[in-house]
């Protein structure tokens, strides 16, 4: 066991050395306790010699919600899309590392690219009419008597675009998200909780705190 | 009787010449008031009873002779009673078919023995006496009674001029009158409460009157129907026949009347009224809903158009029989008004009233219960009727949701008008069936009457600064607004959030904007949202309330809607934006007085002041640590706001904010130092305050803040100066800390007002320290200030003018502001009308009077004439200010004797000031005497005008200042005639005696002068020889010895150490003011002299 831990211990190191390079925000001390903590939530032991994927849709959107409190399926799929960067189905410790840098300690500027990621689903650098009602979707209380649910989302779909969309052309670049989120930091998760609030972010760091006392 | 009849009864309009009255229940009931007043009135009032008629009323009786008893002479089928008039008339005369009466006696009598034909009888009577009261009054009585508010004063003129010898006769007539008229009075509100009790039909109503109608079916020849029936015999609980998804447009039954010369009419019976149908035969069929004709009053109007036959008999029937449905009462509404457009000479008054009666009818059916639940009914199916495309609907929940404020009922409306969409496109059967549910009258009760009654509460209040309601005239924003406040409504986080930074875009500075969200109740859920865990709903609702609670209207509403308590809560987030919006949000709506109490008590000025804790003068700041300092600086906004009242000074000093207040005041920032300076000079008017500042070292910073470039800083703190330069160590401490400088500099700003007059206070208060003074003139101050002089606000000048007194203390400045052409623009001031100007100013001219260059300008000037005029002004301040000014004008003139004889009347309004009751005035009026009585002439016209008794009553006064001036002037006005002994004979030696015990010693100067020349009155000596004035409280007397002891005493000189203990006189003999010691002396030598005169005399006798 022992062997084992001095084993993992290494790597870890090694891991961690790499990353915190590529990671902003971060200690290499803080990286450590992050891999760590990866490591827990994979659910098993990093087996050297053996390729792990990293955690997949489900785990991840279980996370989300769990620790972070994130509710909208939806929403979740394009935070996963948006961890996952190579776009193999999984998130890797270091997507992961990268993802929660951004999530727990991100500039406005960071975050601003990355909430713009979450909401362009397509991946076409525009969020489009179509997107917004997407997300935008149950976010009205429709009386189940009126004629038309949609006409409220549509309407504020129209209302958002009048309000974000500067250079009329009927989406949103990522310009003119840039530019609403600057002008008004409320529009920074216009379409959907996709970041952490204040507490699960205070909770969380507070774990990873925890883990660096213990070594 | 006059109004009610000519205007709430019901006449037929159709006939010609004598009008009918309509069967209606209205009429009913106001015959059978009348009637009840009539045949009571002779057993109540019999002396009004036995009045006779200007002219009998007159009618077609369907009695006869043989119904007549005793009192009456029966010949034939005449009938004559007994009593007559004074010509001889019976005052019952029947010829059938007419009857004539002369008397309400005789009235009540036939009344009685018409029995139960009486309400006919009674009602051909009025009927063929249009103007009843005219026949028993005359003209001009009856005119008095459709006057309103006639009094007793105009009937007994009226009826004085009408027959002055029959005075007990016009007595009874005004009675008569009286009774009358109450009974007016009584019938009309009689009507108005059952007018106002049913104005819309209801399916009682409704039922009634077809219960009525059926029972016209009945009667063979007579009948005025052949049939009426329902279409169906189902009722609803709410007691509607008509099917579910028609009751919302108001309809409650089909009827199939059948007319006696007509074709069979389909009725719908709404709660609108009546009108024709397309021909519903049975329950359950779906088309023929629309209505084929106008729309009826009810269902007899209908009738009554629709079949003549119908028309012509209902009149017919018997009138006893006659108990038409409550639902009739409907039209009388608008006969009232039919009725008021035949009669041309009403008064505006009259029309008034009748505003008020049907104000008073569209109101009640709100509040009373039964008919209420129908309401909602109405307004759908109005809705419908309006607007019934989709579009168009917008409008029409938003006109009414001004009113409906209430988040629930906005709701309802909102489903309703979905509703309405979905009759108008055809719908599928289940789709009616749930929203019948929706619109269920009887769920909808509860929600309706509560949200009807708060919101008219609520609109009562607002009323006032309300702007008609008028669709056309709102803006596009507006509309947009409404929208938005519904999606706050019903979306989500991620909704509301988006929909406020979407609220955010409009101009929130905008009264249009600004407005509109609190009429379409914004304001409710914007408030509402504080109270969500949502940070960042939060954020927006305070971005957006923070914006538009710059107007003041929203501010009270907000305070109304008791948004404070969720403000003052947020400000114990956590969350720092938030705590910044929510202070930021209490600076704006905290601007008037039950705000700013509002805020104390939900404890909000404990937590504004803990939001001021912050490092605020670090170079390198956290971001954590400059969200603080923003927090901080919100809070002081807020204190600054809240700081206007004297209570939340007192409270923020006990959560102890001035220490932060000061620690904040380090700040580099000019952002954070006005709200800070600002809360400071606001508290500054505290004496608490003023110590706090002085202790807390925060003249320096103060001091150091007046070098900003920021106007409006420097303001603040020259003001916060100015307040706490009433302290003396304050004025040392801004001469340490090189404030004066500044100060002086700040007067070249000559174009911002404000702080022009902040630095020349502060620099007025600093000048009363003489070495701030000289300091302020090494920058030549004085120079700038008296060009300031010259085309300055008031508030300026009274600080400019303020400081020029000060400066005038030193003899050198006197000169310098001679030279500056300063007494010239000092007394063309004395023609304001400003009193604190005025204060300052005669301040200032006495001050510069002590100069005689200055004086001789003044007088040249005729200044002396301008001060003592202003003894006129009504200020006490003003009076005495002027009265110590002409002090040393009189001191300092030239020829100053004739310079006062001059000034007319002015001695005369001198004498009179002495009755002020203000001591400050007294003072300085008996210091004025005391110059203006040096000069002989002067006293003797003071003298002749009273002023010894004047002196010497108020001699008991206890006010030390009054004392010493008043001493003064009763010294100086002994010099003339009897003057001493009148002051003696008016008691005033004796209280004067009692000033030497005084603790000042400029009393004691004065008092020693009095009565050194009080004591040339050998009276007045006995009197101060009494009063103690060498005599101390064992009876050790030097000035009047016995004869034998006093040899004793003689051969010694007086034992000073005994008599410092105890003789005032002899004591002050030894003082070191010579004055005092001259006068003392005087005064007792005075008093020995006479005692001497009288030992000579007695021992020569």
């Amino acid at each position: 066991m022992s062997e084992m831990t001095a084993l993992s211990r290494k790597l870890i190191q090694t891991q961690a050395d790499t990353i915190s390079k590529q990671v902003e925000h971060f200690s290499k001390t803080e990286v450590k306790c992050l891999i760590r903590h990866y490591n827990q939530l994979l659910g098993q032991p990093a087996v050297p010699g053996r390729a792990v994927n990293g955690l997949d849709r489900g785990k991840f959107r279980s996370i989300l919600h769990n620790i972070f409190r994130m509710t909208d399926d939806m929403i979740m799929d394009g935070v996963f899309k948006t961890f996952d960067k190579d776009n193999d189905g999984y998130v890797s410790m270091k997507e992961w590392i990268q993802g929660l840098s951004v999530f727990l300690r991100g500039t406005l500027d960071e975050k601003i690219k990355y909430c713009f990621h979450v909401y362009d689903f397509n991946g076409d650098n525009y969020i489009s009419r179509e997107e917004m009602f997407r997300m935008l979707k149950n976010s009205l209380i429709t009386k189940p008597t009126e004629e038309d649910p949609d006409e409220g989302i549509k309407d504020l779909v129209e209302i958002t675009l009048k309000m974000m969309d500067h250079d009329h052309d009927g989406r949103l670049s990522f310009a003119d998200f840039e530019k609403a989120v600057r002008e008004e930091n409320l529009l920074l998760e216009a379409f959907g909780n996709c970041l952490p609030d204040a507490t699960s972010v205070e909770t969380f760091e507070q774990d990873v705190l925890q883990e660096q006392l213990e070594q | 009787m006059g109004v009610s009849l000519s205007r709430a009864a019901q006449w037929t309009t159709a006939s010609s010449g004598t009008g009918k009255l309509e069967l209606t229940p209205m009429n009913t009931s106001l015959l059978k008031e009348i009637l009840c007043f009539v045949e009571q009135f002779s057993s109540q009032h019999p002396q009004e009873a036995e009045h006779v008629f200007k002219e009998p009323l007159q009618w077609s009786t369907t009695l006869v002779a043989s119904d007549f008893k005793t009192d009456y002479d029966i010949s034939d089928s005449d009938v004559r009673s007994h009593e007559k008039d004074s010509e001889g008339r019976p005052l019952l005369q029947l010829s059938p078919p007419t009857v004539y009466v002369r008397s309400f006696s005789q009235l009540s009598k036939f009344v009685h023995l018409a029995d139960d034909k009486k309400l006919e009888e009674l009602r051909a009577c009025l009927e063929e006496n249009r103007q009843p009261v005219v026949n028993i009054l005359g003209p001009s009585f009856a005119s008095l009674l459709e006057k309103e508010g006639a009094n007793t004063d105009e009937l007994s003129l009226i009826g004085e001029g009408e027959d002055e010898d029959q005075g007990r006769d016009s007595e009874v007539k005004v009675r008569l009158f009286l009774l009358l008229q109450n009974l007016d009075t009584q019938l009309l509100s009689k009507c108005l409460k059952e007018i106002s009790e049913q104005v819309r039909l209801d399916p009682t109503a409704a039922k009634n009157e077809v219960e009525l109608l059926r029972r016209f079916c009945s009667e063979g020849e007579t009948r005025a129907l052949k049939s009426v029936r329902y279409t169906s015999d189902y009722e609803f609980s709410n007691g509607c026949r008509a099917p579910p998804w028609r009751q919302v447009h108001g309809e409650m039954c089909y009827l199939v009347i059948e007319p006696c010369d007509t074709e069979t009419l389909y009725v719908t019976c709404s709660t609108a009224g009546a009108f024709l149908n397309g021909g519903i035969k049975q329950d359950g069929e779906e088309s023929g809903y629309e209505g084929t004709s106008i729309m009826y009053q009810d269902l007899v109007t209908l009738l009554n158009s629709r079949s003549p036959h119908f028309a012509e008999n209902i009149n017919k029937q018997d009138f006893a029989v006659q108990e038409l449905p409550s639902t009739q009462k409907i039209q009388h509404v608008e006969s009232v008004d039919a009725e008021e457009q035949g009669q041309p000479q009403r008064s505006c008054e009259q029309q008034e009233k009748n505003v008020h009666e049907k104000a008073g009818q569209q109101h009640t059916p709100n509040k009373a219960g039964g008919k209420k639940k129908y309401e909602p009914y109405t307004r759908w199916k109005n809705l419908g009727l309006v607007s019934p495309c989709g579009k168009a609907e917008e409008k029409n929940p938003s006109k009414s949701s001004g009113k409906e404020r209430s988040g629930e009922m906005q709701k309802k409306k909102l489903g309703a008008k979905s509703k309405m969409k979905a009759e108008f496109s055809v719908s599928s059967l289940p789709g009616r069936l749930s929203s019948q549910k929706i619109r269920n009258p009887a769920g909808a009760v509860p929600a309706d009457v509560f949200s009807e009654s708060s919101s008219e509460s609520e609109e009562e209040e607002e009323q006032p600064e309300r702007r008609p309601e008028s669709n056309t005239d709102l803006p596009s924003e507006y509309w947009q607004i409404q929208k938005l406040v519904k999606y706050l409504k019903g979306g989500d986080q991620t909704a509301t959030v988006l929909t406020l930074c979407a609220m955010m875009d409009f101009n929130l500075m905008q009264e249009t904007c600004q407005l509109a969200i609190r009429d379409v109740g914004g304001l409710e859920v914007l408030i509402n949202l504080l109270d969500t865990d949502e940070v960042k709903c939060k954020i927006g609702s305070l971005k957006i309330l923070r914006k538009i609670s710059h107007n003041v209207q929203i501010r009270r509403t907000i305070v109304d809607m008791g948004g404070l308590r969720s403000i003052v809560k947020i400000l114990d987030s956590p969350d720092k934006d938030l705590k910044a919006l929510a202070a930021e949000t209490i600076a704006n709506v905290a601007r008037f007085r039950r705000a700013r109490r509002t805020v104390r008590q939900y404890g909000g000025i404990k937590k504004l002041v803990k939001l001021l804790e912050c490092v605020p003068n670090l170079a390198n700041l956290t971001a954590n640590q400059v969200k603080d300092v923003e927090v901080a600086r919100c809070g002081a906004l807020a204190l600054w706001s809240c700081s206007k009242s004297t209570k939340n000074k007192e409270a923020i000093r006990k959560a102890e904010g001035i220490p932060l207040l000061g620690c904040l005041l380090k700040s580099p920032h000019e952002n954070m130092l006005i709200p800070v300076v600002g809360t400071l000079q606001e508290c500054a008017s505290e004496e608490s305050y003023r110590i706090a500042i002085q202790k807390e070292g925060m003249i320096r910073d103060l001091v150091k803040n007046l070098s900003s470039d920021n106007d409006e800083l420097q303001m603040h703190c020259a003001s916060a100066i100015f307040k706490c330069a009433e302290d003396q160590q304050t004025r040392v401490l801004v001469h340490k800390y090189k404030g004066l400088q500044p100060l002086v500099s700040l007067l070249s700003k000559a174009g911002n007002k404000q702080l022009l007059a902040a630095a020349t206070g502060a620099i007025w208060k600093c000048s009363i320290s003489v070495e701030n003074v000289a300091k302020l003139q090494e920058y030549k101050a004085l120079d700038t200030l008296v060009g300031l002089l010259t085309d300055q606000p008031e508030e300026v000048l009274v600080n400019v003018v303020g400081a020029l007194g000060e400066f005038a203390q030193i003899p050198a400045n006197k000169a310098t502001i001679r030279k500056c052409g300063g007494i010239k623009l000092l007394v063309n001031l004395l023609t304001g009308t400003n009193q604190a100007l005025l204060v300052n100013v005669t301040k200032a001219v006495g001050a510069c009077a002590t100069d005689k260059d200055n004086m001789a300008i003044i007088d040249q000037l005729d200044g002396v004439r301008l001060v003592w005029s202003l003894l006129k002004n009504p200020s006490a301040d003003v009076q005495s200010s002027a009265a110590w000014a002409l002090c040393p004008c009189i001191e300092n003139a030239k020829d100053a004797g004739e310079m006062v004889r001059s000034l007319v009347g002015g001695l005369e309004l001198i004498v009179n000031l002495l009755k002020s009751a203000n001591n400050e005035v007294l003072a300085s009026i008996c210091a004025a005497i005391s110059k203006i009585a040096k000069d002989k002439e002067n006293l003797a016209v003071l003298t002749d005008h009273g002023v010894v008794p004047l002196l010497a009553k108020l001699t008991n006064t206890t006010d030390d200042r009054l004392r010493r001036h008043l001493a003064e002037a009763i010294s100086h006005c002994c010099m003339w005639g009897s003057n001493r002994a009148s002051f003696g004979e008016a008691g005033a030696v004796a209280s004067l005696v009692r000033y030497l015990k005084s603790k000042e010693r400029p009393v004691h100067q004065s008092t020693a002068m009095a009565l050194y020349q009080l004591s040339k009155d050998p009276n007045n000596c006995i009197t101060m020889h009494g009063k103690g004035v060498v005599k101390d409280q064992q009876g050790c007397d030097i000035a009047a010895q016995k004869p034998g002891k006093r040899s004793r005493w003689s051969s010694n000189t007086p034992c000073k150490p005994a008599a410092a203990r105890c003789l005032p006189l002899i004591h002050f003999i030894g003082s070191e003011d010579e004055m005092l010691q001259e006068a003392s002396a005087g005064c007792v030598r005075n008093i020995r002299l006479l005692a001497l005169a009288n030992t000579k005399a007695r021992l020569f006798h």
